[in-house]
């Protein structure tokens, strides 16, 4: 797994030190992305057998709060993440959306196994799938397998967090050209 | 009872009767309008007393419907399947069993749901896995769903 140098909990910015304290120079947005980075809440989500391998992930072996993920909340109200993990059909879908626009912003999408990317290898013909849950909300990491192994949701939520600490939020409109 | 003595009995009780043997079980094919008194008899007569439905279903031969009733007795340890064959295909009805086997209910709303065949005196006819407003019905081989792929 290719774990780069900024995922070290390593602050954005310089501390000087002072007599009675300190001054830090930083700037806003690497310090938000920082924040928001280093402490993202799943929603407890899992609609089949990926959701095993989710919970695998959260576990003392694979042990997902290395990285900053071991809230997981029961509610969409408390989570920034939502780790689709199985298959979504048709009567899945709108509970799904609702779900999603129930988080608060900032929010993200991991798309976990086949099912979630393009229906799945066993169901995707079938009237009843949603042939990959983009079709319902928008994704930022998609993970393949079927289902992929702790490791590649691991590697997911890194490169989730790699994502993150790329945003920008104060830029200047002239700057975004 | 064996599946001759079984024969026999069911014979007796519908002489238009048709059996099939190929299968594991014993098959019995009649005609779906003679479903409710020959399903009576087989739960209430002491000698066969099918007392567990075990499996209810459909099978779609495009020409027409077949509903399948696995039945078996737990004190004379045998077995029959009933195929009740419904020929009209574009409105398929049928007498429900869910007064004799109350398991009978949930299997013949979802025979419902994906087939489309409706089951006279159910007590509650309405879908069980699909939404409530879902077009048409998936397991019928003329269903179309134009976001599947045509193999």
């Amino acid at each position: 797994m290719d774990v780069k140098d900024t995922n070290k909990l390593v602050f954005p910015g310089q501390v000087h030190e002072t007599s009675d304290g300190g001054i830090l120079v930083t700037k806003l947005d690497d310090v938000i992305n920082w924040a928001r980075a280093n402490s993202l809440w799943p929603l407890v989500f899992g609609t089949s057998c990926c959701a095993i391998e989710m919970m695998s992930a959260a576990d003392a072996r694979h042990d997902w709060s290395r990285f900053g993920f071991e809230v997981a909340r029961a509610t969409p109200r408390q989570a920034d993440l939502i780790i689709v993990a199985g298959t979504i059909v048709m009567k899945m879908a709108p509970v799904l959306k609702r779900l999603y626009d129930q988080m608060p912003d900032p929010k993200y999408v991991i798309a976990m196994g086949a099912c979630t990317i393009s229906g799945g290898p066993f169901f995707y013909n079938t009237y009843s799938v949603v042939k990959g849950v983009d079709h319902v909300i928008p994704v930022d990491v998609y993970i393949p397998g079927c289902p992929p192994r702790p490791e590649a949701l691991l590697h997911a939520l890194i490169t989730l967090q790699e994502k993150i600490k790329h945003e920008t939020y104060f830029k200047k409109k002239d700057d975004k050209k | 009872m064996n599946n001759d003595e079984l024969k026999e009995a069911i014979t007796a009780l519908l002489p238009t009767v048709t059996f099939d043997e190929t299968g594991e079980f014993l098959n019995a094919l009649i005609g779906s309008e003679d479903l409710l008194p020959l399903m009576k008899a087989l739960r209430s007569q002491t000698e066969l007393h099918f007392d567990y439905l075990f499996c209810l279903t459909c099978v779609d031969w495009k020409d027409h419907l077949m509903m399948v009733y696995h039945l078996l007795s737990k004190d004379h340890k045998h077995t029959v399947v009933v195929k009740a064959k419904i020929t009209d295909t574009k409105n398929p009805e049928i007498e429900a069993v869910t007064g004799i086997w109350k398991t009978a209910n949930f299997h013949e709303r979802e025979v419902y749901d994906l087939f489309g065949v409706k089951f006279k005196n159910h007590p509650d006819m309405r879908r069980i896995l699909l939404d409530e407003d879902w077009p048409g019905y998936p397991l019928r081989k003329n269903y179309v769903d134009e976001n599947m792929i045509s193999l």
